[in-house]
């Protein structure tokens, strides 16, 4: 048992969860009163569409590709949600499946013409902002309703006094974490989409097409890339072209402390989800220490060096 | 699935040539049911390349594939074959490192889905590694990535031999002894026998003439992608396999290479290394103006050894002394030699720009004069050497690329089996060239898998698993004493 427990395997899929109970805890010491119904749910409430968008970027880092347009698309999904979702449904509604179906483009062109994604999402990261500026040229709009109702959502059940129901953010990360990970980990056709990024030639020699993997893979990152949006409208109640630009690199970092890996399909869905988490509250502690929102993005990338090399730590052990 | 004449598959003039080499040249080649099939040859022989004709990965430029006496040509595909019941296991390991034992079995059974499929997945491949290879130590919920290369191995073997839904007619293995210990490559073997009892047949491709010699039943022997002797395996014996896959001995320039090697030893040692992966092995060694040959089959540590030395000349270690500065003529000349946007000039002056520079510039002129010098040394057929690299031939380019390591102040060369695709008269001049070279006081280290290029050579190592384990001096030089040393271990068996 003590073996196990030491061995690099359960050390590195153990990083990602002990890296956020580490910020909780470091959070609680500075700052008893977050260790609340209320302050969770205040911390990471911005847990759900960082997280949508993480998993979103997750599919493509799957298939050994990088997307770097994801921030400016949540801007433009939060776009349409504030404007076209709001005041014409149907159009609305349109207007999101052809996003999803320009992303399931995207991946067909990747793979067709054997493109770079990186230089094919970093162009189009413009594309999606320039829609977005030319439906939203102010901040503004209005989220529909619903979506408000949806993200304000507060099961509360009092048992001794106390909420035994945890805050919506902390039980909408586990569905995202628990759905994701049945898809891709569990389910028969998730593991091809996984080997595709471990090894195409090998899925492409079994008869897979690689086409159909690249598209759905693909589509799935916009679908999730709409929810991120969507969710986020839910929780500002307006939307800004500009409000997710950050998201890109958030979702990347979420995936790679998460225990993802850049190339040959190594991810983990539960971890991309806790990756966000520790994200959010990073941002949240160094509010907390009261460093100046000049270093925190700064703060935010020590944080995540520091949880890196822990890893290369582990892998440097085992290769020993 | 057969027809009457018990064919499970076959191929009629089946050729495919790569750019300007041709792989395959016309192949007829029939398996029957229950039969085990030997195949041998060089490396570029065209074996591997006629086994991804028959596993459908690769479409044939001619010929015919005729599977269960119907003609599958035009449709024929990996889905095809696998429904046909043909499988592969391919030399480079095609399972996913990053799936469990369980989940690349999956992959190669589209049907193997639904509630429990990973629990179906994994008894099917354990029970068949148990089967195949009994006390394997693999479980079914092993990451591949984090086992060995030959538990790997095991795994995509016993993978191929999995049944779904889909028959099992024909078992396509290439070297698949290769990372096997011998206890359990005598496992396999046995297997393959037994199954061959059982009516289905399999394709052995090995370089270990002895495994092929004990366990087919027919023996087919490929040439420069041309068939050139297909017999009952009990019609061969290691010699007459050996004298079949080789090419006569070129007997002409023995005399002058004879010269050379008396006088080995009176000129200066400029190489003295010793391959890494081995402490104490034999270590190679080269005297100026030698041409050194690196034999053995490919990928079996030669050019890590010129790449040890290419290191060592930069930066002395105490396994490898070189003597004097040293330029590489790479092999892979898309990757590793050519600037793709550069001109033929700037791609041969590259090496040389050191000598070019006159306070902080290059000097035109100087660049133009080298540039034309071995435009006309080395026949490159260019009007302009100003025109962009890729506007030559295969073979011209490699002629750049010889021209950029001559052309620099290197004594030593290295050469990376540069002869790779490059046609006949074009090997023929930089022959020439080399033995001027040579002759000239350079030292040549030459790697190549073609037995013609070994007779150009002054002394030969040749190279198994990363050491040396034969040296060779001119004269002494057959293909059957080379062929001999790259299977030591099939000798050994």
């Amino acid at each position: 048992m003590r073996n196990y427990l030491l061995s690099p395997k359960f050390l590195r899929s153990a990083l990602p969860g002990a890296s956020l109970v580490i910020l909780l805890m470091a959070i609680f010491y500075t700052q008893p009163r977050a260790m609340s119904y209320f302050g969770l749910n205040l911390m990471l409430q911005y847990t759900v569409p960082i997280a949508l968008a993480t998993i979103a970027q997750m599919f493509i880092l799957t298939v050994n590709d990088l997307d770097l347009s994801i921030g400016p698309f949540v801007g433009l999904t939060a776009c349409i949600g504030a404007t076209l979702l709001n005041t014409d449904p149907v159009f609305g509604v349109l207007a999101l499946l052809a996003c999803i179906a320009v992303y399931a483009g995207l991946g067909a062109l990747i793979h067709w013409r054997n493109l770079p994604s990186i230089v094919v999402t970093l162009g189009m990261s413009f594309v999606w902002l320039g829609v977005a500026v030319l439906i939203l040229p102010t901040p503004g709009g209005t989220a529909p309703a619903w979506i408000k109702a949806v993200m304000g959502f507060k099961p509360t059940l009092q048992l001794f006094g106390y909420n035994v129901i945890p805050p919506f953010p902390i039980i909408a990360a586990a569905v995202i974490a628990v759905v994701v990970h049945i898809g891709l980990m569990r389910s028969s056709y998730g593991v091809v989409l996984r080997g595709a990024g471990g090894n195409p030639r090998a899925i492409a020699r079994a008869g897979w097409s690689m086409l159909k993997i690249k598209v759905t893979m693909f589509a799935l990152a916009g679908l999730f890339g709409v929810l991120a949006g969507l969710s986020l409208i839910g929780l500002t109640s307006a939307a800004d072209a500009h409000i997710a630009d950050r998201y890109t690199l958030y979702s990347i970092a979420g995936v790679i402390l998460g225990g993802g890996e850049f190339v040959g399909g190594r991810v983990s869905p539960t971890g991309a989800v806790i990756g966000a988490m520790t994200l959010t509250l990073a941002g949240s502690f160094l509010i907390f220490l009261r460093i100046s929102p000049d270093w925190q993005v700064g703060a935010q990338g020590a944080i995540l060096i520091l949880v890196l090399a822990l890893r290369a730590l582990i892998n440097w052990r085992e290769a020993r | 699935m057969q027809t009457a004449n018990g064919k499970i598959v076959s191929l009629e003039g089946v050729a495919k040539s790569f750019g300007a080499v041709r792989a395959l040249a016309g192949v007829d080649l029939a398996v029957g049911a229950g039969e085990c099939l030997g195949r041998v040859g060089h490396n570029g022989a065209g074996k591997s390349t006629l086994m991804h004709a028959l596993a459908g990965t690769l479409v044939p430029d001619e010929g015919k594939i005729v599977a269960s006496g119907e003609d599958r040509t035009a449709s024929y595909n990996v889905t095809l074959a696998h429904q046909l019941g043909i499988r592969c296991v391919f030399q480079e390991l095609s399972l996913c490192p990053n799936l469990t034992v369980a989940e690349n079995a999956r992959i190669f059974h589209p049907n193997l889905k639904g509630w429990g499929w990973r629990r179906r997945a994994g008894s099917m491949i354990i029970g068949k590694l148990d089967e195949i290879f009994p006390g394997h130590g693999i479980a079914d919920d092993d990451v591949v990535g984090d086992l060995s290369i030959g538990k790997r191995q095991m795994v995509e073997i016993a993978r191929a031999f999995t049944v779904t839904d889909e028959p099992l007619h024909l078992v396509i293995l290439d070297e698949p002894t290769s990372s096997l210990d011998s206890v359990t490559a005598g496992q396999l073997l046995n297997f393959v026998r037994k199954l061959v009892t059982e009516n289905r047949s399999c394709i052995l491709i090995s370089h270990l003439l002895g495994e092929i010699l004990d366990y087919c039943d027919r023996v087919v022997v490929m040439r420069d992608g041309e068939v050139v002797a297909e017999r009952p395996a009990g019609d061969f014996d290691r010699d007459s396999l050996v004298a079949a896959m080789g090419d006569v001995t070129d007997e002409q320039k023995i005399e002058a290479h004879e010269r050379i090697e008396k006088k080995r030893g009176e000129m200066p040692v400029v190489i003295r290394a010793r391959p890494q992966t081995s402490d104490g092995a034999q270590e190679l060694v080269a005297h100026k103006g030698e041409i050194v040959g690196l034999a053995g089959l490919a990928g079996h540590g030669q050019t890590r050894m010129l790449l040890q030395i290419y290191a060592a000349a930069a930066k002395r270690t105490t396994d490898t002394e070189v003597d004097g500065p040293v330029a590489l003529v790479a092999g892979d000349r898309q990757t590793d030699g050519i600037f793709h946007l550069w001109s033929i000039g700037e791609n041969v002056n590259v090496r040389s720009l050191r000598n070019m520079v006159r306070g902080l510039l290059i000097e035109p002129a100087r660049e133009d004069a080298l540039a034309n010098e071995w435009k006309d040394r080395i026949k490159i057929k260019t009007p302009n050497m100003a025109n962009n690299i890729l506007s030559l031939s295969g073979g011209n380019q490699q002629k750049a690329l010889f021209a950029r390591a001559l052309g620099s102040d290197a004594e030593i060369v290295l050469m990376d089996d540069p002869m790779r695709g490059v046609d006949v008269g074009t090997k023929l001049e930089v022959y020439d060239l080399i033995r001027q070279e040579a002759e000239g006081g350079r030292t040549f280290l030459w790697y190549t898998t073609e037995m013609d290029e070994l007779s150009n050579c002054d002394h030969i190592y040749v190279f198994r698993n990363g050491r040396i384990v034969a040296e060779l001096s001119r004269n002494e030089l057959t293909e059957e004493k080379v062929l001999q040393s790259s299977f030591e271990e099939a000798a050994a068996s």
